[in-house]
């Protein structure tokens, strides 16, 4: 019973982290119609950003928000130079132009900074915490990713629903040549949506690094993971986000927990292929375009 | 493999009517008398090309050194593999990004079989292929419903899941350290690294001749009528999910065989040679030689092999150290990637043919040139490869062959009509 | 006023308009007439800027519309209803009148004009708070010309705006419009195929015919011709 509890507590954890990522995935899919593969990488590029930064001597949360605005420019050039010019194309070429941006963040991650894992600090303790007499699976660290993450996602819903900016982003996904007429810089925003993914990316990054072997390969995984959590949710929607990443995160706690943790990708394989199934259409969640 | 190449003789030999399939209507009338006339000869053609393959194959490897027969066998094996990756990418219109997982499983395979039963190593590979395409069915079951980027992320999932099972159950898949495979042994005086390479790169042209028929026959124009429109397909008479279903199941045969030989090559079949990298570098390959083209295929492998190589050597000159020296490839790979996708989606080979029909239309074949530039230069990736490159694959490989040119033209005219939309749309976004 | 001279657009080795010249006054309507493909959607569509013209001009109270952003063209108060409506579904009936007032109003008077726009058309006040996609045709029809006049618009442009309506409903949204055009300084383009509707409201008339102007001249007029109307109007 406590290890099913302790298990639960660690899926929620870790859940708010893919929440987070897939957060950035969602925001990018319903701006541009792109699930961004490369968003994993950025994450780590932005965390590297970070850990350098601390290796010579600025402090922790000078770090930390420089990693987001790193993670938010970054967000913004990838729309700019490489997704910008992949308009009116087949929605295969912007899958592998950020395939191929994973694999050149990844290397010049590795060029710099080598292969080995190396550590990254933790905002706060990372022991769990005592409640009664027993030590559950949840630290002060987690508590803060919890809150992080719930601050992010209060964010983003204020941005989207009582922000004329917000307004703007909203109607520029969903219909872009009629908010051009409206007179919105769809181009513009569609950037503003890249690089606020790039935020809530390097947010997640920034998250998992301490949990993790942080490697130029440690957010792989998590990009996946993100990607059932994603889907999970609708893909479209951040509030699905959320959802989609806690149902990630508890199914990959249980698995690991249960079953033994090489087979957690095996268990998010099935969690995405089952929720892949639950809707026919392939999932895109909005209705088909009406011909009107 | 048997079956497959059941299908492709099928075609070969089955009279002309029965090749009329849903899909092909528009083209249909005007190609029949040819067709009546010469059933057999593409088919005939193909034999003799691969014969004469093989043995200028067998030649060049007797010439190398045993290092370079190893390397030649590699381009072997990524051949195989990036054939299959073309038929689904490039001619169904199905991204994978987990196809190092059917390598995977072809490799642990026939692994599993030369050190549990001993069996003969031609049944090894054909089991390799097997399984492969078993779960290649699994895979293309779930994936018949999918489109686009919710593919990609379940294939590259796959890639990154399969992996952890053999640590999981390592006592039978013999965790980090593997398990051990044996050459095959070489005949007379042969070196047993050219022997090797032999193999490969003849059932590399092998598996390019049934893939070339496949294509050919009535399944290849399923499959490029699902990836232009699945309605219109469907309407037409294709049955989508089936098509889908083989196309999947034809690619995870190529990647089992070719994970097969890459366990052969390497000695030892570990997780470790399966990483996401190999999945995601396959992929580029495959786009960079030119999505849905065979010829293509050659190239990616070529790159695939060559460039840590080139890139070694590059590191060398320009004084890097050995740790950078190794990612080196990855972002040459990886940026030229990105750079081809936006400026020649057409990889290589397709750019090769736009340079081909420039040329010839200089020289007053302007016809036929136009069809192929329209295709490849407003192109999707996808699309301009598998229609400059996927119509006729095995004899491009000798361009003095010179087939006839109506049928390039034919198969570029329908693919032309996305990319007028899509020049419409960038106009008015400009 | 508008003046459009010598428009030329193209697509590709098609030409869609040819040469097309004509004046458009504050305070009237002036609509565009012809037959399927004559080039009237084009014309609209390149006055907005989404479509690049080959030649030609046109001035809008003397500044020039052609090679601006479609962005800026809105902005400067170029209000375009394209055909098939252009509502935005995802959003509520509020949100895109919101959305089209956001750069021509400040917040309060952008208040001001949606609760005004409601009083106009009341049947959307009802809708305010539902997204748009629940709408019927003539309700989305209504809601995409209110659209357009909460802006205020200095130029409007409306393509086709009976399409599918119900004869009862075209007559009330020619209505509104007539009302609202008549003692404004703005300055309206209607598109239309329901040429008979179109004329009733309009003070002048041009008729396109493959991308060329055949006649241009008063509505009355252009009705009374009954050769130009059975060649081009068909009635």
């Amino acid at each position: 019973m406590t290890l099913f509890v302790d298990y639960s507590l660690n899926g929620v954890a870790q859940g708010m982290i893919f929440a987070a990522l897939a957060l950035a995935l969602v925001l990018i899919f319903r701006a541009t119609r792109v699930v961004n593969f490369a968003q994993g990488a950025m994450a780590m590029m932005t965390t590297f950003g970070a850990s350098t930064l601390l290796e010579h001597g600025v402090g922790y949360w000078w770090a930390f928000v420089a990693a987001l605005a790193i993670g938010f420019v970054l967000g913004a050039l990838v729309e700019v130079l490489l997704i910008r010019r992949l308009e009116g194309r087949s929605e295969l070429n912007p899958v592998i132009v950020t395939i191929g941006l994973l694999v050149v963040l990844e290397g010049i991650a590795g060029a710099v900074y080598g292969n080995s894992s190396r550590g990254f600090p933790a905002a706060y303790s990372q022991t769990g915490l005592v409640i009664g007499h027993t030590t559950v699976d949840f630290s002060h660290f987690d508590v803060f990713v919890l809150v992080a993450v719930v601050v992010l996602m209060l964010a983003n819903l204020v941005l989207f629903r009582a922000t004329s900016l917000g307004l703007q982003m909203r109607a520029s996904a969903y219909a872009r040549e009629m908010s051009r007429l409206l007179g919105v810089r769809v181009g513009r925003l569609l950037t503003l949506g890249w690089a606020l993914a790039g935020l809530a990316g390097a947010l997640a990054g920034l998250l998992t690094a301490p949990t993790s072997s942080f490697s130029p390969y440690f957010m792989d995984l998590d990009l996946v993971y993100a990607f059932t959590a994603a889907v999970v949710g609708g893909l479209e929607s951040p509030v699905g986000a959320l959802v989609g990443g806690l149902v990630t995160g508890l199914c990959i706690s249980y698995v690991g927990g249960y079953l033994g943790s090489g087979l957690e990708p095996l268990g998010a394989l099935a969690l995405l292929i089952i929720a892949l199934m639950a809707r026919p259409k392939g999932l895109f969640a909005r209705p088909p375009a009406r011909m009107v | 493999m048997a079956s497959l190449d059941a299908s492709g003789t099928a075609r070969g030999a089955g009279a002309g009517d029965a090749i009329d399939a849903p899909g092909s209507g528009r083209a249909g009338g005007s190609r029949t008398p040819r067709r009546l006339r010469l059933p057999r000869q593409p088919m005939l053609r193909h034999l003799a090309l691969a014969a004469a393959g093989a043995a200028l194959c067998y030649l060049v490897t007797s010439l190398l050194s045993p290092y370079n027969d190893v390397l030649a066998g590699e381009i072997g094996l990524y051949v195989v593999a990036l054939a299959g990756l073309s038929v689904l990418t490039g001619m169904s219109g199905q991204i994978s990004l987990g196809h190092g997982a059917f390598m995977a499983v072809g490799a642990y395979t026939a692994a599993l079989l030369a050190n549990h039963t001993g069996l003969d190593l031609a049944l090894q590979l054909l089991a390799a292929a097997g399984t492969a395409a078993v779960l290649g069915a699994v895979v293309g079951l779930p994936a018949t419903r999918l489109r686009g980027p919710y593919l990609a992320g379940m294939t590259l999932l796959l890639a990154l899941a399969l992996p952890p099972i053999a640590d999981r159950w390592n006592s039978l898949f013999g965790g980090d350290q593997g398990l051990v495979t044996t050459p095959p042994t070489a005949p007379g005086d042969l070196n047993a690294q050219q022997w090797l390479a032999d193999i490969e790169l003849w059932l590399a042209i092998l598996t390019l001749v049934v893939v070339a028929n496949l294509v050919r026959s009535r399944f290849g124009r399923a499959f490029r009528a699902v990836r232009d429109d699945e309605v219109a397909a469907a309407l037409a008479g294709v049955h989508v999910a089936r098509t889908k279903v083989i196309a999947f199941v034809v690619a995870a045969a190529c990647g089992g065989l070719a994970g097969g030989l890459l366990g052969l090559t390497t000695g030892v079949v570990s997780t470790g040679e399966f990483p996401l990298t190999l999945s995601i570098q396959l992929l580029a390959a495959m786009v960079l030689g030119g999505a849905g083209s065979l010829v293509g295929a050659w190239w990616g492998a070529v790159l695939l092999v060559y460039l840590p190589e080139w890139s070694s050597s590059l590191a060398g000159d320009l004084q890097l150290g050995a740790g950078t020296s190794a990612y080196l490839a990855t972002i040459i790979f990886g940026a030229v990637l990105i750079v081809a996708m936006i400026a020649a989606p057409g990889g290589i080979q397709g750019s090769l043919r736009l340079c081909w029909a420039y040329v010839g239309s200089r020289r007053g074949g302007a016809g036929t040139g136009d069809a192929v530039r329209g295709d490849a230069v407003g192109g999707d990736a996808v699309r301009s490869g598998a229609m400059a490159g996927g119509e006729r694959p095995l004899q491009d490989r000798a361009p003095s062959s010179g087939g006839p040119a109506a049928p390039r033209g034919a198969a570029g005219s329908p693919g032309s009509a996305p990319n007028v939309q899509s020049n419409e749309s960038s106009n008015s976004d400009g | 006023m508008l003046e459009v001279r010598e428009l030329s657009v193209g697509y590709g080795p098609v030409t869609a308009l040819h040469a097309v010249s004509f004046d458009a006054l504050p305070g009237t309507i002036t609509a565009v007439l012809g037959a399927n493909g004559a080039g009237k959607t084009t014309l609209l569509r390149t006055l907005s800027g989404l479509v690049r013209a080959r030649h030609g001009s046109a001035r809008f109270a003397g500044d020039e519309l052609l090679g601006r952003p479609v962005e800026t063209i809105a902005r400067a108060g170029v209000a375009h209803v394209p055909e098939g409506r252009g509502i935005i579904e995802e959003l509520t009936v509020a949100e895109n009148l919101e959305l089209a007032a956001l750069w021509r109003l400040g917040r309060r008077d952008r208040r001001a004009a949606i609760a005004a726009t409601f009083e106009t058309l009341p049947r959307l006040g009802t809708f305010r708070d539902r997204r748009a996609s629940g709408l019927s045709g003539g309700e989305r029809q209504m809601l995409a010309v209110g659209r357009a006049l909460v802006t205020q618009p200095r130029l409007l442009l409306l393509d086709e705006p009976s399409l599918g309506l119900a004869p009862l409903v075209t007559a009330q949204l020619m209505a509104i419009l007539a009302d609202k055009t008549a003692g404004s300084e703005m300055v309206v383009v209607l598109v239309e195929q329901n040429a008979r509707s179109a004329l009733s409201v309009s003070t002048r008339a041009v008729v396109l015919d493959l991308g060329e102007v055949v006649a241009d001249d008063e509505s009355a007029a252009v009705a009374a011709d009954v050769d130009l109307r059975r060649h081009y109007l068909g009635y």
